[in-house]
Order: structure tokens, then C-alpha cells, then sequence
């Protein structure tokens, strides 16, 4: 506690760095993934194809991946931008599968009725898919949310500053309080995160009492827990 | 008026849904398409409003071919009801209803006026308007689906088995209401069912179909019961089991109309 209190600036710098390392890829992965998942469920023959791509992606070790990036996208190698677009790429991996079952669990009866009352093909869209797939799409979010905050902290290692520095810092110096309050910062921004989709989720989709849950949802605490046994680094 | 002129349908898949069919829809009256799943009956329907395009012939509205006309724009000016009343179930009653004004490019306040309207019309309550579809019973969100058909006040007003999922005794209110709305709106009705009873009580003109869209029968449905043209209408009709051959007998002074098999089925009035 005392750790804390004489470190709080940096803590909080590390928190905010965190927040937007996580935030920022788990936005362009949701905005990138739900198009490519829609395409995917529209043209049933590339459907595997797309969605064993985003496997793939996602089976690549994060810092191999970290490491690998700025030689491909030409960014320094400290630079934070390839932490977020590595993380990017990992939530647009878990999300175009969850995008793809999301829009298959719109009823197709629900789909004919709309376009037998004259709604235009974009209208549509936008109108009636898009929020028919909220409730699967707001689970893979979720997912998609928590394994991007654990997956930042990675990022420590090649030197951009988050929470998980502490984790690096705290086991260098043999500093279990740091560490602590690193795993601390790491679980509440995850939960903090979680809170707000779901509050989200109950202000735009208050007609979907009862969500529909895609074949995604592991539970986010789970995943997050299976993170820190080592699931993946 | 609508008319179908040797109209043809096959799918993709091989299957020949309509051969060649030809009829003209009075305007101002309800024509039924009638037959058993297979006849081709929802195929017809839906080439109206170009859900469906035929593989050869026209259909025609108005002595205006459909297929000259923009697909979006023709849906938005019939109106459609389906089986299950197809409604979007994440927006409430009203906008359910609202959003065909929307769609034709009412602003807001004229749309949710003129749906309020339309869903007392259809003997809705307005306390329901707020709800979610799921919150309806399977009778309301029908009538829903009705009054979102009406809404923009279309000539033509399509329904695909609208009342097949509901309880005979919802059904049968709801069938009393269409007729009654009908008698308020004329509208031109094309109205599919498997239901030879639904036909005969909602049809001013009856067309009751064999497989591949074949006609075996078109009239008033006393026409048809009058003089059935051939076996399959007599059975299909029902004329065959009995209980459509109605005499009378006298019990105890009171005329009383029996069926073949000697159910007793009404009262004669005088």
C-alpha cells in the first residue's frame, strides 16, 4: 500500500496508457470485423475460408508478433502503434467469427418481411441486420474486450509503457505489492470494460431481454484467468 | 386490377413452382388462392410486389407491367402481411407500424399520427403501442402486421396466410375484422390460405389451385359449390365427406338443417 500511495502518478499513467492500448484496438477490430463477418455470412462459400483466416491470425504468439511488426508496416520498434495494430488484428480475428454467427442468427423470416415491406437494400442493412445481430455481436465483443486488455500488458516487454510494466518493473526488483497492484489495475480495467458493454448493450437493445448467445461466449473472466495461467504470451 | 398473363415459375434449383397461369384480379374485391403447400399459391402472390420475378409472362397492375417498375419503390406501395405478421421485433409496435411512412418519406410526427390511427382501425389498443412485438399475444401482433400492411393507405394489400398461427377462435376474430375492414377501405385483396372455409368466407372471387399453379376452379364461392367443375374441386371443397350437403327436417315444429351424415348444423330462419 505504501508502494501505491508513492507511486499513484505513475500508476494512474500507466492505467490511462492501458486504457487507450486496449480501447483503440478493440474499436477498429469491432469496426473492421462486423463488414467482414456480414460479407462472410452473405456469401456462404467463402464463409470457411474467411473465418479459418481469422484462426490462423489468431494463433500467431503475441510477442513474435510485436517483435515482427515494424519491419512489416515500417513503425519503430518501440513505437506503441504496433502493439495496437497487433492487438487489432487479434480482435478482428475472434470477432469475424462472431460477426459471421451473429448475422446467421438473424431470422431470415424477420430478413424476407423487411424486404417484402420495401426496405432498400442498405436500409436493410443497417436498420434491421445490424441490430437483429446486436445481442451475438455484443457477446463476441465482450470477449474480444477482456482478451485485449490482458493481451496489452504483453506489450511491457518490448518496452511500451502499460500496466504490465509493472508486472516486468515489479519482478525485476522484487516488488510483490507493484506486481500486485499491476494484476489489480489489469482485472478492474477488464471488469471496468465489461461493465460498460453490458450497459451498452441494455440502452441500445432494451428489446433483447433475454440475449441470444452465439457459440462464442466463454465466459470473459474465464478467458482472462486462462490468460494469466499463460494461455498465451 | 391485377392480371396474371401466362405466367411462369421456375426456380433455380429445377423445381417447376408454376407453369402457366392467366387470371385477371378485380379491383376493389378479394380474390383467394386456394390449395394444398406445393401449389404454387405463395408464388403467385409474391410475383405481385416482385419478391419473386417470373420465369416467363407478366403480371400486371394497373395495365402497368411490374417488372418495368423499381422493385423498392412497388413493395412500398402494397401493402404485405404474412404468416407470424413478420414484425421487426427490435422496434415497438408503433414504430413498427410508423416506419413504412418512414420508408415512404413521412416525417416523423405525420408517421406516428397516422399509425395510432391505423392501429385503432385495426381494434388495437394504444396502451400497446410502447410494447416490443414479443410482448404481443399471437392474435395482437397479427393485427399488427395488418395494420402496418395499411398503413400507407395502399391499394393493393397482399396477405400470405396471415392468420395460419393463430388459435381457431383468434382466427376466426380476426377473419370478422378483415371482412369488416373491407367493407370500410375496398381494397384489392390477394389473400393465400390452405383453408377452403377461410377462402369461401374472405373470397369474392375463389381460384383454387392444383400443383404447378393449375387452375381447377375460379368463381364466387357459391358459384363454385353450385357446380363444381370436376372431382378434385368436389373433394377439395369438402363436398364429398358430407358435411357441405345440407337438407332439412322438421323437429317438433322447427326446421332444422342437417348435413349427409345427420349432424344437426343450424336452424332454418324464416
Amino acid at each position: 500500500m505504501s508502494w501505491f500511495n508513492a507511486n499513484t502518478d505513475k500508476v494512474w499513467d500507466l492505467l490511462l496508457s492501458h486504457l487507450w492500448l486496449s480501447g483503440l484496438p478493440i474499436l477498429l477490430g469491432f469496426v473492421i470485423a462486423v463488414p467482414i463477418g456480414w460479407f462472410a455470412n452473405r456469401h456462404r462459400r467463402l464463409r470457411g475460408t474467411i473465418l479459418s483466416l481469422g484462426g490462423i491470425l489468431y494463433t500467431i504468439p503475441s510477442l513474435a508478433f510485436f517483435l515482427v511488426l515494424p519491419s512489416i508496416i515500417g513503425t519503430g520498434f518501440l513505437d506503441p502503434v504496433n502493439v495496437v495494430v497487433a492487438l487489432t488484428v487479434y480482435a478482428v480475428a475472434i470477432m469475424v467469427r462472431s460477426a459471421a454467427d451473429a448475422f446467421e442468427s438473424v431470422s431470415p423470416a424477420v430478413l424476407d418481411a423487411a424486404t417484402a415491406t420495401g426496405f432498400a437494400p442498405t436500409g436493410r442493412a443497417f436498420l434491421v441486420e445490424l441490430p437483429l445481430a446486436g445481442p451475438v455481436l455484443l457477446a463476441g465483443l465482450r470477449v474480444v474486450a477482456v482478451s485485449t486488455v490482458s493481451l496489452v500488458s504483453v506489450g511491457a516487454l518490448i518496452g511500451v509503457s502499460n500496466l504490465g510494466s509493472l508486472f516486468t518493473e515489479g519482478y525485476r526488483t522484487d516488488n510483490d505489492a507493484e506486481i500486485l497492484i499491476g494484476v489489480i489495475g489489469i482485472v478492474g480495467l477488464a471488469l471496468l470494460f465489461d461493465l460498460v458493454l453490458v450497459i451498452a448493450g441494455r440502452l441500445l437493445m432494451p428489446w433483447a431481454r433475454t440475449p441470444r448467445q452465439g457459440r462464442s461466449p466463454v465466459s470473459p473472466i474465464m478467458s482472462f484467468a486462462q490468460h494469466l495461467r499463460g494461455g498465451r504470451v | 386490377m391485377i392480371e396474371y398473363r401466362s405466367i411462369g415459375k421456375t426456380f433455380a434449383d429445377g423445381t417447376e413452382a408454376v407453369g402457366d397461369f392467366s387470371l385477371q384480379l378485380p379491383s376493389r374485391t378479394t380474390t383467394v388462392f386456394v390449395g394444398s403447400s406445393g401449389c404454387g399459391k405463395t408464388t403467385l402472390l409474391r410475383m405481385v410486389n416482385r419478391m419473386v420475378d417470373p420465369s416467363h409472362g407478366q403480371v400486371l397492375i394497373d395495365d402497368v407491367d411490374v417488372s418495368t417498375r423499381n422493385k423498392v419503390e412497388l413493395r412500398r406501395s402494397i401493402g404485405y402481411v404474412m404468416q407470424e405478421a413478420g414484425l421487426l421485433p427490435h422496434r415497438k409496435v408503433i414504430d413498427n407500424v410508423a416506419l413504412m411512412m418512414r420508408l415512404k418519406g413521412a416525417d416523423k410526427k405525420e408517421a406516428r399520427d397516422r399509425a395510432h390511427e391505423v392501429l385503432e382501425t385495426v381494434g388495437l389498443d394504444s396502451s400497446l403501442a410502447n410494447r416490443y412485438p414479443a410482448q404481443l399475444s399471437g392474435g395482437q401482433q397479427q393485427r399488427v402486421g395488418v395494420a402496418r400492411g395499411l398503413v400507407t393507405d395502399p391499394n393493393i394489400l397482399l396477405m400470405d396466410e396471415p392468420f395460419g398461427a393463430v388459435d381457431p377462435i383468434v382466427r376466426d376474430e380476426l377473419q370478422q375484422e378483415l371482412l369488416r375492414l373491407q367493407r370500410e377501405l375496398d381494397k384489392t385483396i390477394v389473400f393465400v390460405t390452405h383453408d377452403i372455409d377461410e377462402a369461401f368466407l374472405l373470397g369474392d372471387q375463389v381460384v383454387i389451385l392444383k400443383k404447378g399453379g393449375e387452375i381447377a376452379q375460379v368463381g364466387s364461392p357459391a358459384e363454385i359449390l353450385a357446380k363444381p367443375a370436376n372431382d378434385f374441386v368436389s373433394s377439395f371443397i369438402g363436398l364429398e365427406k358430407g358435411h357441405r350437403k345440407l337438407h332439412v327436417e322438421e323437429r317438433n315444429g322447427t326446421r332444422i338443417v342437417v348435413d349427409e351424415t345427420g349432424k344437426a348444423t343450424g336452424v332454418l330462419s324464416e
